[in-house]
């Protein structure tokens, strides 16, 4: 459903695709049964003169069939959701690709968002970090691996064309990874409300061939904004250690 | 009838029945009769609910037509955005849904349908009022204060919420929180009333099943309030604390954790819903029943599923937080968790509809609700599947879906229930019948402009609109004319439906002077409280208590004549 309005630019974003179609198929069986009984048994069971009402308890077995048979049913659909939202979730979330083309950093702060890329030497935290402020490009094909920090309030890293969104939390640094599939350029919303700017922190992502990726790259002398970035950057490295010391300066008021 | 019996449950706390004149303040301001502190909670939450479909006006204006003036409000800044859906969920969840299902109905129904005289502490239950009052003052005032109301969201997320540097509301944030622990003690008053009432004062002979499900159902839910609630105040406390006193339980620069007041807020957030679902479900059940002139499908079973949802509620919480930064590896637990849980209340609505069969149905006003409620509320439980599984969430969490699914869950319990349960019981509260052509125009007026509002909403969520901005033109993929155009069918549809609200304003005023008298039971219906008078005096049975017979849904019985058997009558 959801690529009638969005394409679908990442490996995963299909996967995530399935099991909303796979959800849409389920529910829509039981609300389309559900509602036709209920709309059925309204006609059909309209007050009429003469006609008194039944007497059911519906504590018999034979009456109680009529909903616990559904509700069984109904389990093994949820048993087929868990399984494949499982299956996805661990895809997206859990493992992350074990040769990454590059690791590319997403800061998030009130309102703007900065993303440092790792120049031509592919290592982030090098002299020839190239960052820039509300667009992120990175080549199409290619594993990415991405680390998200926050320097202020929460803040939502979401690519709707990838299906992808995580959190951005201020003290940690969250990983996560995608592999853009379609040259392109989309939006980058942030997701999660953040302060009077919310609605202003627009990013666009530039899905490119690997030829305009290097030819972007090679235009880009490695700037000033650089050792900015990397001076106050938090420095945890585990996905949930706490930024004592620079948190502080960012966040002195 | 029954001859008065002395039984436990008598309340004390207020003189016998009065036969003296009691001035207008002690009569209707400090009084401790149940009914009229429902009336209180009625009214305060009805204007509330006028508030706050206000601010929902505003700023869908500014969603639909970007930059206009908004007749009513002037300019809508981001500032004044965020501020106005902050107030609007706050205040339709605490100061409507809560004051109205749990605290007007409960109050209202439970000491008329166990056949007792009033709340078993009246005094608290006076107090519990008067602090809700008082909160309701106070969040209202943080729209007057420098800086303005607070725009953090309902969920008030710190570091946002925390810190007057990011939030730019310093008085607002602390105010909003002030306001929420007023109302949350005062909820806490009136649970402990609303539970010992149900427990231990109901009339002789009325045996655990033989309690309507919607006493039960509101027992339940103040169980789940008064347990889930304790983190929530405690969490409160410390956001309030970091607030103003520069502690740092959510600030991570010093070793707070911002994601610990999700958990706090979420542990009770979750069972929340199902706080203000139950009652909204019991009424629903008394109405199918006397309208289908049928006995309730399986009670025991409704009865344990409620208990079984109460229970399963506060395992669930944490899919609010799939993608907030927990380890990726509890969202399996919660995801499994999320989907049992679809069981019962799937069940639950197999019941209600198990309950038509076989019936005789009059399609008068209540009953109308009460099926628009299933109905609605279907759509509402369906849609949630796509954001309790953990894959698909991760695309839906935080858009339009999100917001489209739990307005198809809310407005059912909290603007259809309550419209059920006013024009069934409002013969019962005022002594006069309502309107039906009125009453029916009011609801095809309500109900066909909610599903205007909220299908664009869940295709713009489909498409992946964002929640809470402001103006979406800054987004190339959100500025397409279609998008714009269903952003003005949803509006165009709200300003409809707020405007036909006024039919049911004058309905229910014009009513109470005009409506033809109602007589004890109008509508035929077993429950104890259409034995009283219509409006029940104080101390509801002056002439004595009622004894009680039998369950409450005898309906259409093989041995009787009549196809109503009132609980009270002797076999």
């Amino acid at each position: 459903m959801i690529e009638r309005y969005l394409v679908q630019a990442s490996t995963f974003a299909a996967d995530i695709d399935f099991v909303i179609n796979l959800i849409a198929v389920l529910v829509g069986f039981w609300f389309f049964l559900t509602a036709g009984v209920f709309f059925w048994l309204l006609f059909r069971f309209r007050r009429r003169d003469g006609v008194p009402s039944e007497y059911i308890t519906g504590e018999e077995k034979e009456h109680k069939r009529f909903i616990s048979i559904p509700h069984y049913l109904i389990m093994v659909c949820d048993i087929f959701i868990i399984v494949a939202a499982i299956q996805v979730w661990v895809n997206v979330k859990q493992d992350l690709p074990e040769n990454p083309h590059a690791e590319i950093r997403v800061i998030g702060q009130q309102w703007a968002w900065t993303f440092v890329h790792p120049g031509p030497d592919g290592e982030l935290d090098t002299a020839d970090d190239i960052v820039t402020v509300e667009e992120l490009r990175v080549e199409v094909n290619q594993p990415y691996v991405f680390h998200l920090e926050s320097r202020d309030v929460l803040h939502n890293f979401s690519v709707p064309v990838f299906r992808l969104k995580q959190d951005v939390i201020p003290g940690r640094v969250i990983t996560g990874w995608f592999e853009a599939t379609k040259t392109g350029t989309h939006d980058i919303q942030c997701a999660e409300i953040c302060g009077i700017g919310h609605g202003l922190m627009p990013g666009r992502i530039v899905i490119e061939s690997a030829a305009d990726h290097a030819a972007w790259m090679a235009g880009k002398a490695p700037n000033q904004l650089a050792a900015t970035v990397r001076g106050t950057t938090v420095a945890a490295t585990g996905g949930t250690k706490l930024a004592a010391a620079s948190g502080d300066a960012l966040n002195a008021n | 009838m029954a001859e008065s019996i002395e039984h436990p449950g008598h309340a004390g706390g207020h003189d016998a029945p009065h036969d003296h004149e009691m001035s207008f303040w002690s009569k209707y301001i400090f009084s401790t009769d149940h009914k009229v502190i429902a009336m209180q909670y009625l009214f305060t939450g009805m204007a509330m609910g006028l508030i706050g479909g206000f601010f929902a006006y505003a700023f869908r204006m500014q969603l639909a037509f970007p930059g206009m003036e908004v007749p009513g409000w002037g300019m809508v800044s981001p500032a004044d955005y965020n501020s106005l859906v902050t107030n609007h969920g706050t205040i339709m969840i605490f100061w409507v849904a809560m004051p109205v299902l749990i605290a007007a109905f409960g109050n209202f129904l439970i000491p008329l349908m166990i056949g007792c005289d009033d709340m078993v502490f009246p005094k608290i239950n006076r107090l519990s009022f008067q602090i809700f009052f008082v909160s309701a003052i106070v969040l209202l005032s943080s729209f007057f204060v420098p800086g303005g109301a607070f725009g953090g969201a309902w969920t008030a997320y710190p570091p946002l919420s925390a810190n007057p540097n990011y939030s730019l509301t310093p008085m607002g944030s602390s105010i909003w929180v002030v306001a929420v622990a007023l109302e949350f003690i005062a909820f806490l008053l009136g649970g402990i009333n609303f539970i010992t009432t149900a427990m231990n004062a109901r009339a002789p002979g009325m045996k655990l099943y033989d309690i309507p499900i919607v006493v039960w159902m509101i027992v339940v839910a103040s169980i789940l309030f008064m347990a889930s609630v304790g983190p929530l105040i405690a969490g409160a406390i410390m956001l309030f604390m970091d607030q103003n006193i520069g502690t740092h339980f959510f600030d991570p620069a010093y070793g707070g954790d911002p994601i610990l007041w999700q958990h706090l807020f979420w542990f009770f957030g979750h069972p929340e819903v199902y706080v203000v679902l139950l009652p909204a479900m019991g009424i629903t059940a008394e109405i199918i029943t006397v309208f289908a002139r049928k006995k309730l499908f399986a009670y025991r079973t409704v009865l344990y599923t409620t208990f079984g949802t109460g229970v399963l509620s506060f395992t669930v919480w944490a899919h609010h937080q799939f993608i907030a930064g927990i380890d990726p590896r509890m969202a399996h637990v919660f995801t499994i968790t999320t989907l049992l849980i679809s069981i019962p209340i799937a069940e639950m609505c197999f019941v209600y509809v198990a309950t038509l069969y076989g019936g005789s149905i009059t399609f008068s006003t209540p009953m109308l609700w009460a099926l628009a409620f299933i109905f609605e509320f279907l759509i509402g439980g369906v849609t949630g599947i796509f954001l309790g599984a953990s894959g698909s969430d991760i695309y839906f969490h935080d858009t339009y879906f999100v917001l489209a699914h739990f307005h198809y869950t809310f407005f059912p319990i909290a603007i259809i229930g309550t419209f059920a349960g006013v024009t069934f019981w409002y013969p019962k509260m005022f002594g006069k019948m309502m309107n039906d052509t009125l009453g029916k125009l009011h609801f095809w007026g309500t109900v066909i402009p909610f599903n205007l509002i909220f299908i664009p909403l869940f295709v713009l969520g489909a498409a992946g609109q964002h929640r809470r901005i402001y103006n979406y033109e800054h987004f190339p993929e959100l500025s397409a004319p279609w998008m714009q155009d269903l952003r003005q069918v949803a509006t165009i549809a709200l300003v409809v439906m707020l405007g036909m609200q006024l039919v049911f304003f004058y309905n229910f005023f014009a009513s109470m002077f005009r409506g033809k008298a109602a007589g004890k039971n109008p509508w035929k219906s077993n429950t104890l409280e259409w034995t009283a008078d219509s409006p029940p005096p104080h101390g509801n049975w002056p002439e004595g208590l009622p004894n009680v017979y039998r369950g409450p849904y005898e309906y259409s019985h093989p041995d009787r004549d009549d196809d109503y058997w009132p609980q009270n009558v002797p076999s």
